[in-house]
């Protein structure tokens, strides 16, 4: 198993309350993300284990997107990798924030 | 051991204890009164014709009101695996043995298991593991599968498997790792007499399933007892 | 005990093969009811599976709380068949073990118990076995207090292994076409007796032989559900009012009914065998029936209703 951190400087706090959500199952090719509103509203912190080593590269690309798109401040997202791809992580991570904005 | 060694030490003023297809049913004197056998012998797989056989044996003897404990010896195979087994509900027939035996238990009837061979899966959860206490005898082999079969399914070399096993004993097979889990509560000592061994087992009987206590003292099942305190206690706020 | 949100749900509309552990709970519930012990955020993750080099689940594949269903507290549990085959390992199965003990002074109007699993998670197997023990036991002490305990069994992983030997245990089962009830899967007779035994691939014979349908025509399953979420929870609430006592006149009613199976069904080679021997007037039909034309099927099975479980 690898572990990876990645941690970001957003512009603003993720709008909304609701303080915690999960979306996702560990499965081949499908993964869990669990986001919590446990930092401070510029702060994003984004942990993963998976069982395929070796494409930290590619994480540190997908997440950077993703926080540029969404500005998740005040979130720590943490996952549960079953394999999936980098398209699914991508989708995956959109619809938690969007579950922490309702 | 085998089962008339067993038989013959537990009832030396003898027995009504027969083995038919695999299936053992029967009686003896015991301790002033009456011991119930039921089981599995010979490495016989359990079917949906042998379960029935035995709960039907188990249901008598509470029905007889006695009270009297029942012993579950087992040398099994697993669950007999099989098309017609299944479209019969094998697994209805099997839950039906365990119940019986825990409506036995709840009835007053002390049941103890005692496996002396091997069992695993299916027939292991319904025979041995659906007693109060579940006793072993030296060389007893009971296992969920055979670490070969475990490296199939997990893909992972047997050697890699049989190093792990040293030190986990959470998936590996064999009576020391069930007795860390705590499904074997207790391992016989062979050099004494058996009658007076089980009969210490009745006597000091206690009440509640203690096997996730065991598994934690034991190292067997590390976190098992915490998380169930745990779902007790969040369940019991609010 | 923050409520961790899934997304939302629609109990018409969902899928109850298709949704997850999680949806199925939140949709089958009253709508905001459902209140998770030890959710994700807690993180009880399986010690063990690291060892093996595989991923953890948050919840270790179980999701277990309380629940109002019709305005009534229940207590849920419901296994994820799609994290390790909702296999059961240590933490998933003291989950369980925890939910049933937690049952007997909270004393709830009934525990669900949502199978989706395929026994032994193999790589905790001994834990997992004990734990399913632990579980048959906790259920028979759960019903001796008189609370009914209810499986409902239409997941993607079946209920197998154990999981179907724990489901022998419970006061009332509902299974839909998917919920396939065995304790041997197909592809565990074919490995050890061979094709000619059972061919895995024969999906058809795989439903035929331990699908909800049979299961319910037989007596094995007291309702047949839709595949959806709405179903199954119609189907609890009203298993819950008819759930039959833990007695030994249970038992014995269900040693007569089990014998009698036999002794009707032993020399049957296939289900439709069995389906006609039933009264089934065209039991190559049954398996494209759908659920109306079903029950009106099963409504002429004096098997299939009892209350001898």
């Amino acid at each position: 198993m690898e572990s990876l951190t990645f941690r970001h400087t957003t512009k603003k706090p993720l709008p909304g309350s609701v303080p915690n959500a999960i979306t996702g199952v560990v499965a081949s090719g499908n993964l869990e993300i669990l986001l919590e509103r446990v930092l401070p509203p510029d702060a994003c912190e984004v942990a993963i284990e998976t069982p395929i080593a070796g494409y930290g590269a590619v994480w540190e690309a997908v997440v950077a997107d993703f926080v540029a798109r969404a500005q998740p401040g005040g979130l720590r997202i943490s996952i549960n990798d079953g394999g999936a791809r980098p398209d699914t992580v991508s989708l995956r991570l959109l619809q938690g924030a969007r579950l922490m904005e309702a | 051991m085998t089962l008339a060694e067993i038989l013959a030490g537990l009832f030396p003023q003898g027995h009504s204890v027969t083995v038919r297809d695999g299936l053992v049913t029967g009686a003896g004197r015991f301790a002033d009164g009456t011991l119930h056998v039921v089981g599995v012998d010979g490495d016989t797989p359990l079917g949906v014709d042998g379960a029935l056989v035995l709960s039907r044996a188990v249901l008598d003897a509470v029905r007889a009101g006695d009270k009297a404990p029942i012993l579950v010896v087992v040398d099994s195979d697993s669950q007999r695996m099989s098309r017609r087994d299944e479209l019969l509900g094998l697994n209805e027939c099997l839950a039906h043995l365990a119940k019986a035996l825990l409506l036995a238990d709840r009835s007053g009837h002390p049941t103890i298991g005692l496996i002396y061979g091997h069992s695993a899966a299916g027939a292991f959860i319904a025979t041995a593991l659906a007693t109060r206490i579940l006793a072993a005898l030296p060389g007893a082999n009971p296992s969920v599968m055979d670490l070969p079969s475990v490296a199939k399914v997990t893909k992972l070399p047997l050697d890699k498997l049989q190093e792990m096993a040293k030190s986990t004993p959470v998936f590996a097979p064999g009576l020391d790792n069930m007795v860390a889990t705590g499904a074997v509560h207790v391992v016989l000592d062979p050099g004494k007499p058996l009658d007076g061994q089980i009969r210490d087992l009745i006597a000091n009987l206690k009440p509640g399933d203690d096997r996730d206590r065991l598994g934690e003292e034991r190292g067997g099942r590390p976190v098992a007892r915490g998380i169930g305190a745990a779902v007790i206690a969040q369940a019991g706020r609010g | 005990m923050a409520g961790v949100r899934p997304a939302s749900t629609d109990p018409d509309a969902l899928s109850w093969y298709e949704a997850t552990a999680r949806q199925r709970v939140v949709a089958l519930a009253d709508p905001g009811t459902f209140q998770e012990f030890l959710p994700p955020t807690e993180r009880r993750m399986s010690p063990h599976l690291p060892l093996f080099d595989l991923p953890r689940a948050f919840d270790d594949g179980i999701v277990v709380g309380r629940a109002a269903l019709d305005g009534k507290t229940v207590l849920v549990a419901a296994q994820e068949g799609r994290f390790m085959g909702g296999a059961f390992g240590e933490i998933h199965g003291a989950k369980l073990v925890g939910l049933l003990r937690a049952a007997l002074t909270l004393k709830p109007a009934a525990v669900l118990i949502l199978f989706d699993t395929g026994g032994v998670r193999l790589q905790e197997a001994n834990a997992g076995e004990t734990a399913i023990a632990e579980t048959m036991r906790a259920i028979i002490d759960v019903r001796a207090a008189g609370i009914p305990v209810i499986g409902l069994i239409g997941g993607r992983a079946g209920c197998y292994g154990g999981g179907g030997l724990i489901a022998g245990t419970c006061s009332r089962l509902a299974a839909s076409e998917g919920g396939r009830i065995s304790v041997s899967g197909p592809e565990v007779i074919e490995t050890n007796k061979g094709a000619e035994e059972f061919d895995s691939r024969d999906r058809a014979l795989v439903w035929r032989t331990m699908g909800g349908k049979h299961r319910r025509l037989i007596g094995g399953a007291d309702a047949f559900c839709a595949d959806s979420v709405s179903a199954f929870r119609k189907a609890a609430l009203d298993l819950i009012g008819r759930a039959p006592a833990f007695d030994l006149a249970t038992l014995e009613a269900e040693q007569a009914r089990l014998e009698s199976r036999l002794a009707r069904f032993g020399d049957c080679r296939d289900a439709t065998d069995v389906w006609a021997r039933l009264g089934v007037n065209d039991p190559e039909a049954v398996p494209a029936m759908d659920t109306r034309a079903f029950d009106e099927t099963v409504s002429r099975v004096r098997e299939a209703d009892h209350d001898a479980r």
